[in-house]
């Protein structure tokens, strides 16, 4: 059991730093934007139209599915 | 310049080059026909063995390492540069940095697959699974993916658009990744053009050889696909990726964790215990990132679900990424080493790899070939009907191959440890666990067939198509706004990360050789390992001629020689194999797959003329023998002259060979040599074989397991 005294401190250590990392990547607003670079590559062109894609996150433009 | 500036407005022009990959599709089509043909041949000769023709080059040995080395650089590999150049250009929205780069890519690449369909049925082989070819062809192999590498991270620094996609970062890893591994992997001393030696022995070259194995899989089989997956998965959905956080997890912790996970493949082995168990846990680990990633990619789905039921690529996709899901629970349960020594050298492994390969490579690669022909050539695909034809004859083919492996490998597994109540052996011979499975080879070369016949459907589909083409094929125009005059965001974290080539490169490339580094730089300090009290003697001049011929036959493809540490397995074969038995072996011979017995102590258990009469005819002395003949081990003389300088070069890198060793061993190997005919003539082989290659290969196998260390 002399591993607890180990892996309690090692655990500690680790749990801290994912809490102090999160903290972090929250306050510097790394998930304020989750969506764009996903939708991004779908307009292959500047003159598309977001018409023509449809998302869950956009009902919006739901409808003129592809159809096929 | 591909791009021009509209004057005013910021809108820039970008023309891509469709040329190259539509050659690359060509290719990629055309090999993929070859290497799954070479597939079904050899697994037919499974089971009648005579479909060799009795030809050398036509044998199940070195058939196999062209089978799985035209899949793995031929047909995936071909495939890998259609997805990358033609998904890069427009997720970068430039055009390929070079021209005539790409073009050199590609006849560069063709070439060396022309060489490898040349060199690998003559046995001029490396003696290394997946890595069989040698050394000449291996320089110009990374040269080639060097110009890859140039072209595709040229592409990256003139890129219009500065966020880098997902699937760029796979193509990233992919590129450093397998560059890193082939050179490691391929490092060897030439004593001629044609014949070259591993500087790794023994269990160093163990451990790089399955750095390397398994990472081909995870760099050049997984990654790239990956990518793909993250492109056209919602390209050909219309919808964006279920997560792009998940990906971001998935992919640190993908490439971070493969990298650890080669050792799986020498579990139970003389392999030291630490390694073995760092590559279990990690294999065990890299369940998480291996399904979260194949949940991002199913789950994009959501919502259109009914895409599956009507759309042929769909189908192709999602059963693809289903595929990758079983696969990749099947592995971390094959790395599990309780699981590992059931189904370790059985034909669950082969069934495994299958699962990986014709599911997952192929089915993904056949979606996209779908997808992107029609609009590469500008048409439409000529026929779905024929598509979805393909895939239900596919799927039926991967179902046959891989529940017919499953079946022999577990059986075989369960055959070979059964040991009754008097502690004996229940099989005692090994060819009783053959006879029960070959059955089941003859369904794994009906699944081949089924496979490849829902193939023909895909090249009748994309000749149609491309013959509906119309005449004059232009790069696809597109106009896309110029960086200049993007809205500049303040971007922090990985998201920044995301926008900076260079540095997201560099950190991935620490990603890879921290595993990398920690698992293999100790093991080349050997003596760490090799208890050096324990004298080994090194193999006399014509064992070694031997040794070459049993590696230029590919005997490693059915034979091991490592007798792992389990209770039944040494009961068979005897004491468990050292490391210091095989501490002067280039290339070792361990071995992945027993379809005959283990060789490590087949040394003195049969007489000389036994191994005779074997290699002419193994149903000489058995029966039912599934091994092809070698008739012209006889006819074929010993290479006498070349053995002074593999002498030479072993003693260089540190085998104990004196001068008079170098100097006396073409001598030395034809006295050994005369003294094993005259003992064969006794025994009533006709003729002298003094000079022919089977004395040399008797040599060789006479001596494993007879050079102390047990």
């Amino acid at each position: 059991m002399t591993i607890l005294y180990i892996i309690i401190p090692i655990a500690i250590i680790l749990v801290s730093s994912f809490v102090f990392f999160f903290i972090w990547a929250v306050k510097t607003e790394q998930f304020d934007d989750l969506e764009t670079p996903a939708h991004k590559i779908l307009i292959d062109d500047w003159n598309d139209k977001l018409t023509n894609f449809q998302s869950p996150s956009f009902p919006l433009f739901q409808k003129g599915a592809k159809g096929d | 310049m591909s791009a021009s500036n509209d004057s005013n407005s910021g809108i820039v022009q970008v023309k891509y080059n469709d040329e190259i990959v539509r050659m690359f599709i060509l290719a990629t089509i055309f090999w993929a026909t070859v290497a799954f043909s070479v597939g079904i041949i050899i697994a037919a000769q499974m089971v009648i063995w005579q479909l060799n023709l009795n030809t050398s080059w036509l044998t199940f040995g070195r058939l196999r390492p062209l089978h799985t080395n035209f899949n793995l650089f031929a047909f995936a590999g071909n495939a890998i540069f259609v997805g990358i150049y033609h998904s890069t250009q427009r997720l970068l929205k430039t055009r390929l940095f070079s021209d005539s780069l790409s073009k050199l890519h590609f006849w560069g690449w063709q070439s060396i697959i022309v060489l490898a369909a040349i060199t690998l049925p003559l046995g001029l082989s490396q003696g290394k699974e997946y890595a069989e070819l040698e050394w000449p062809i291996d320089i110009a192999l990374v040269l080639i993916w060097v110009v890859f590498a140039i072209n595709f991270f040229g592409t990256l620094l003139k890129r219009n658009e500065k966020h880098m996609y997902v699937s760029i970062w796979f193509y990233i890893a992919t590129i450093v990744t397998v560059g890193l591994l082939y050179i490691v992997n391929a490092i060897s001393l030439p004593i001629s053009f044609f014949k070259s030696y591993i500087v790794f022995a023994g269990i160093q070259d163990a451990l790089v050889q399955w750095w390397y194995g398994h990472n081909a899989v995870a760099f050049f089989l997984t990654t790239p696909f990956l990518g793909f997956m993250y492109y056209y998965m919602p390209k050909a959905a219309n919808r964006p990726i279920y997560s792009y956080r998940l990906s971001v997890m998935h992919f640190w912790s993908l490439i971070f964790l493969y990298i650890w996970a080669g050792p799986h493949h020498l579990l139970n082995t003389a392999l030291p215990e630490w390694l073995q168990t760092l590559g279990i846990v990690f294999s065990v680990m890299l369940w998480a990132p291996s399904w979260g990633g194949a949940v991002n990619g199913i789950l994009t789905l959501r919502g259109a679900w009914n895409l599956l039921r009507t759309d042929p690529i769909i189908k192709f996709l999602v059963a693809a990424i289903t595929f990758y899901a079983m696969v990749t629970f099947e592995g971390p349960l094959l790395s599990v080493k309780a699981v590992n020594s059931l189904g370790h050298y059985t034909d669950w492994i082969v069934g495994h790899v299958h699962l990986g390969t014709l599911g997952w490579n192929g089915f993904l690669t056949f979606g996209i070939l779908y997808f992107i022909v029609p609009k590469l050539w500008k048409t439409e695909l000529y026929s779905k009907k024929l598509a979805n034809i393909h895939f239900w004859i596919g799927i039926l083919g991967i179902l046959f191959y891989y529940l017919s492996m499953l079946a022999s490998g577990i059986t075989q597994g369960l055959m070979w440890r059964a040991v009754d109540a008097n502690g004996n052996l229940v099989y005692p011979d090994f060819i009783e666990t053959v006879i029960r499975i070959v059955p089941l080879f003859f369904f794994r070369a009906i699944g081949g067939v089924l496979f490849l016949a829902g193939f023909v459907f895909l090249i009748y589909n994309v000749y149609k198509t491309i013959k509906q083409a119309p005449k004059d094929l232009a790069d696809e125009t597109v106009q896309i706004k110029g960086t200049s005059s993007a809205i500049n965001h303040p971007e922090r974290g990985h998201r920044r990360l995301e926008g900076m080539a260079v540095a997201f490169t560099i950190l991935a490339l620490i990603a890879i050789l921290a595993g990398s580094i920690i698992e293999v730089i100790p093991t080349l300090s050997i003596n760490k390992y090799v208890k050096t009290e324990k004298k080994i003697k090194p193999f006399t001049p014509l064992e070694l001629a031997g040794r070459d011929i049993y590696i230029k036959e590919g005997c490693y493809t059915c034979h091991s020689q490592m007798i792992r540490s389990i209770h039944s397995e040494e009961l068979r074969y005897g004491a468990a194999s050292t490391i210091e038995e095989s501490m002067y072996d280039r290339p070792f011979q361990w071995g992945s797959k027993r379809t005959g017995p283990d060789l490590a102590r087949l040394g003195k258990k049969y007489p000389d003329l036994w191994h005779y009469m074997h290699m002419e005819n193994p149903r000489a002395v058995t029966k039912e023998s599934i091994m092809p003949a070698y008739p012209w081990l006889i006819s074929s003389k010993i290479d006498f002259n070349r053995l002074e300088k593999t002498i030479a070069l072993f003693k260089k890198l540190g085998v104990p060979y004196s001068d008079k060793d170098i100097s006396d061993a073409s001598i030395s190997a034809k006295t050994q040599a005369l003294g094993i005919a005259a003992r064969l003539k006794d025994q009533g082989v006709k003729g002298d074989v003094s000079d022919k290659k089977i004395t040399a290969l008797i040599a060789y196998l006479q001596a494993l397991g007879q050079k102390g260390a047990q």
